[in-house]
């Protein structure tokens, strides 16, 4: 393994075995809770629209908002401050403590503070900073960082924690349960709130109409850090900003059952500084509240530092969108199992932290992390104001791989698929060029499959493109699901549907039975087949980041589909990946008519054979079964179109007894698992799969999936063999 | 406001476990009394014929603050899908009396319960614009999983009550 991929394996390796179960216990419980919640809204899609709305709208209006913001702001009688950037942003708030001649400034969480580094700032110029969201300040005493955007402390247990305080404070009496750290904690942090000089907060939206901050919290923290100096900072992001009060009600209904998986937070502080609230003033301790006088300071600082260059960014610009629930980290499996450490840049972690960091820190911090997202696509439903955090993901990586994020126009480049940019590595061309190394397997099968497994290749294999030694590799067939039909009749008069078998590489090369079964399947139910020659779907290509090819695969496949199409045949598609490519990324790529045409007319297999028994297809064409057991997986993004409830019903229908596994992801994912420097985590994530399919109530189950990655990962997490659901149903001839 | 938004109110501080009592104005006193641990401290009630007993100061210091074991303050509405009460932010320190105590009671008006978010912010928006210039959206006592486990009672208060004023 080379160098670099041996030190990425390590830092991983390292990282699951410190921190993995901290993570993967709170990440796993929130992720749970947001499943739970959402369920008590009467309408769920119908807020994350309004959400996205609202979003899209102040983004589009920002100069405007901020204008108007402005002007509210001073009315109120605060000051409001854009800073271009980190520095700029660090000596305002410097300059404000200064003037105000504070020796302590306590904070609140706020994740734009920890981007600009704003305590190195004060403390260089003598200030005290305490953090005193009880996260963070754990983190200030071990001096570590975040490892999650909401919840920074997540990779740290209880016992860590409990050896920190006792090391450190050497109370007299040990600190052990949650209880007695959370006490000791609200203590020591009440005290040297009691004597701050300014309080510091983030914000969470600002609005423009009354100038209103709110501020979602559940320790009370912030509501003291804002009442009880007399001074008060505000440091958000210019896109904080929503035009009117009222827009905060899909946010405050969404935000804490998307991160933590709470109905709603202890608190939502909704605040219009200078607030009217009496100081707390604890230097004089004896003088009633409402006679203290309170002449409160409000600053606002807004920073920009890269954020108003992601707005006119095509591409980038939906980032700004996110609300920083972190839904996208929860719901992942990759960052379930290593956290914010590995999968996290200098300030954002998880899913959307890519689009955050290539937008305000550049694209090497980016590109540390990026490629941890597999496109399982799972997030995308998770998120509160529908981003598209794979698409960004895709999108960094290819400029990460062209090496120049000042091109702008990489999508309309028209670039071969062998003329990618010199940045793309050897293993990502590998992987991103399949189908090219199908079609030359199978036709030299079974040679190139035995040369292919040679320990010679091999070792070369892992050299030189990054492919684990530990992983087997598919073998390609020699008769391809193309050959093997097109040398049999169709077994089909009369014909109730028509329709065309897609042959995505992975069916046509590698698992042609159960393509061969899919044919068997649609025929006795009274489908006329057809499997012609279209090329694959691109998604090799867009998983490595290499966007213009894929492009040019969409193009291909939908010119290869129009007409039969037009001949009224439906498209029938195995591989839920492929046809999440037709169901989502083509958009990118497809004019609008043409995307809708080729969306609306596919099908995942097992959805179709569930439409035509529906519609009085005969069940007793297919195999029927008397309560056989299976387990099945579905897959990451086939559960993600709401696809898996088919293929369940089939089963179901057909007479077996159906259980099936709840993991986000399976940790194969397409390439993912291949590559030596993730192997481990890729095996680490599928043991969560293979537990499932490991208890007293599954262990005897004939084991079903519907992705190719998901049935090469079972086999290497399963002794029994796994298969498409297809050959379960199909008639054995 | 209808029965079914009581109920709904009532369910959902039953689900957060908070503890909730319905009183006529003349009850309050003796509600009170049931559920403050002494000192207390708290901000004059602007309810019709509701006044605060003796015991409750009602105009605390910042050391009265740091040493309550209760702050009673009214709440502007409660919201009945999430068991919230909304406090205000106003000059005489319904904020700080309403955070500094380990349990925070909330007198309520029945009639001030909204069903949802959206009723809420409708009011929310109205009251903003109408100069009042803070309120906390206050569901439950103050919590924090920071410490490897659910801990009620972070930075504010351990606990909350609720008086329902029926009128
Ligand atoms: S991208 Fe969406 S899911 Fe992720 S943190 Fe932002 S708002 Fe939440």
């Amino acid at each position: 393994m080379s160098k670099a991929r041996e030190a990425k394996a390590a830092k991983i390796r390292q990282l699951m075995e410190t921190e993995g179960d901290a993570v993967g216990t709170s990440t796993r419980g929130f992720n749970q809770g947001r499943y739970d919640s959402v369920q008590t809204l009467d309408d769920y899609e119908g807020l994350k629209a309004e959400a996205r709305e609202i979003k899209e709208d102040a983004i589009e209006r920002l100069p405007e908002l901020l204008g108007r913001l402005r002007e509210t702001i001073e009315e109120n009688g605060g000051t409001m401050y854009i800073a271009d950037d980190a520095a700029d942003a660090n000596r305002y708030i410097r300059e404000v403590c200064e003037d105000e001649e504070a020796e302590r400034v306590v904070k609140s969480k706020s994740m734009t503070s920890e981007e600009i580094e704003v305590n190195d700032e004060l403390e260089a110029a003598d200030v005290d900073v305490v953090e005193t969201d009880l996260g963070e300040w754990v983190l200030q005493v071990a001096d570590e960082t975040p490892s999650h955007i909401v919840a920074p402390a997540i990779h740290k247990s209880r016992e860590a924690i409990a050896d920190l305080f006792n090391e450190t404070f050497e109370p007299a009496e040990p600190l052990e349960t949650a209880e007695e750290l959370t006490m000791f904690a609200r203590e020591q942090l009440g005290e040297l709130i009691e004597g701050a000089d300014v309080g510091m907060t983030g914000a969470n939206f600002i609005t423009a109409d009354t100038g209103t901050m709110a501020l979602v919290t559940s320790e009370g923290n912030a509501r003291k850090t804002a009442v009880v100096p007399d001074t008060h900072v505000a440091v958000a992001g210019v896109e904080k900003v929503v035009p009117t009060v009222e827009d905060l009600q899909p946010f405050i209904e969404l935000i804490g059952k998307s991160g933590t998986g709470q109905d709603i937070t202890s608190y939502i502080s909704l605040l219009t500084p200078p607030v009217e609230s009496p100081t707390v003033d604890f230097d004089d301790p004896d003088t009633p509240i409402t006679e203290t006088e309170t002449d409160r300071d409000f600053h606002l600082v807004l920073i920009d530092n890269g954020r108003l260059d992601m707005r006119d960014d095509e591409q980038l610009r939906e980032t700004l969108y996110c609300i920083r629930c972190s839904a996208c980290s929860n719901v992942c499996a990759n960052f379930q199992h290593v956290g914010g450490h590995a999968f996290g840049g200098e300030t954002y972690s998880g899913g959307i932290g890519t689009g955050w960091e290539a937008g305000v820190e550049g694209l090497d911090s980016a590109a540390e992390f990026n490629d941890l997202c597999t496109g399982c696509s799972r997030c995308t439903t998770a998120c509160p104001v529908n981003i598209d955090i794979p698409w960004i993901n895709t999108v960094v990586r290819d400029r990460v791989n062209r090496g120049d994020v000042s091109e702008v126009d990489w999508l309309v480049e028209g670039l071969t698929p062998d003329e990618e940019p010199g940045g793309v590595s050897l293993q990502k061309r590998f992987f991103g060029n399949f189908e090219t190394a199908a079609k030359v397997g199978s036709l030299f099968a079974p040679v190139s499959n035995w040369a292919a497994q040679s320990s010679v290749s091999r070792d070369l294999m892992e050299r030189f493109l990054g492919i684990d030694a530990r992983r087997e590799l598919p073998s390609f067939q020699r008769e391809t699901l193309k050959d093997w039909f097109d040398a049999r009749d169709s077994r089909v008069q009369d014909a109730t549907r028509t329709a065309v078998l897609y042959p995505d590489v992975y069916t046509n090369h590698v698992q042609v039975e159960r393509g061969k079964a899919a044919v068997r399947a649609l025929e006795a139910l009274g489908v006329d087949v057809v499997v012609p020659d279209v090329r694959s779907s691109g998604r090799a290509p867009l998983s490595q980041g290499m966007i213009a090819t894929a492009e040019d695969h969409a193009h291909d496949v939908y010119a290869g589909l129009a007409e039969y199409i037009d001949e009224g045949r439906d498209i029938v598609v195995i591989e839920p990946s492929d046809l999440a490519m037709f169901d989502s990324e083509y958009e990118k790529f497809l004019p609008e008519k043409s995307f809708q045409r080729l969306s609306e007319n596919s099908y995942e297999v097992m959805e179709y054979i569930f439409g035509l028994l529906e519609n009085g297809a005969p069940a007793d064409a297919l195999q029927t079964v008397d309560g056989a057991e299976v387990a099945y997986h579905s897959h990451c993004q086939q559960r993600t179109l709401g696809l898996e409830g088919h293929t369940e019903a089939v089963l179901s229908d057909l007479g077996y007894d159906v259980a099936t596994s709840d993991v986000e992801c399976c940790g194969m994912a397409g390439s993912f698992g291949y590559k030596s420097e993730y192997y481990e985590l890729s095996m680490d994530v599928g043991s969560e799969l293979r537990e499932q399919f490991q208890t007293d109530e599954t262990r005897d189950r004939t084991v079903v999936a519907s992705g190719t990655s998901c049935l090469e990962q079972l086999d290497s997490l399963l002794r029994r063999p796994s298969r498409h659901p297809v050959e379960l149903v199909a008639p054995r001839r | 406001m209808s029965t079914g938004t009581v109920a709904t109110f009532e369910d959902s501080l039953e689900r957060l476990e908070v503890g909730w009592t319905h009183a006529s104005p003349g009850e309050v006193a003796t509600v009170l009394r049931e559920v403050c641990d002494d000192p207390a401290v708290g901000v004059e009630l602007p309810y019709d014929g509701v006044e605060l007993p003796s015991w409750v100061n009602t105009d605390p210091t910042p050391a009265d603050l740091r040493d309550a074991n209760a702050g009673i303050t009214a709440a502007g509405i409660g919201i009945a899908d999430y068991g919230s009460v909304v406090v205000q932010g106003t000059p005489d320190g319904v904020e700080p009396v309403s955070l500094f105590g380990d349990l925070h009671v909330a007198v309520l008006r029945e009639s001030d319960i909204v069903s949802g978010m959206p009723e809420a912010f409708e009011w929310l928006g109205e009251e903003f614009r109408t100069g009042h210039d803070s309120a906390i959206i206050a569901t439950g006592p103050s919590a924090t999983a920071d410490m490897g486990a659910l801990v009620k009672g972070a930075h504010g208060p351990k606990d909350v009550h609720v008086v329902i004023l029926d009128e």
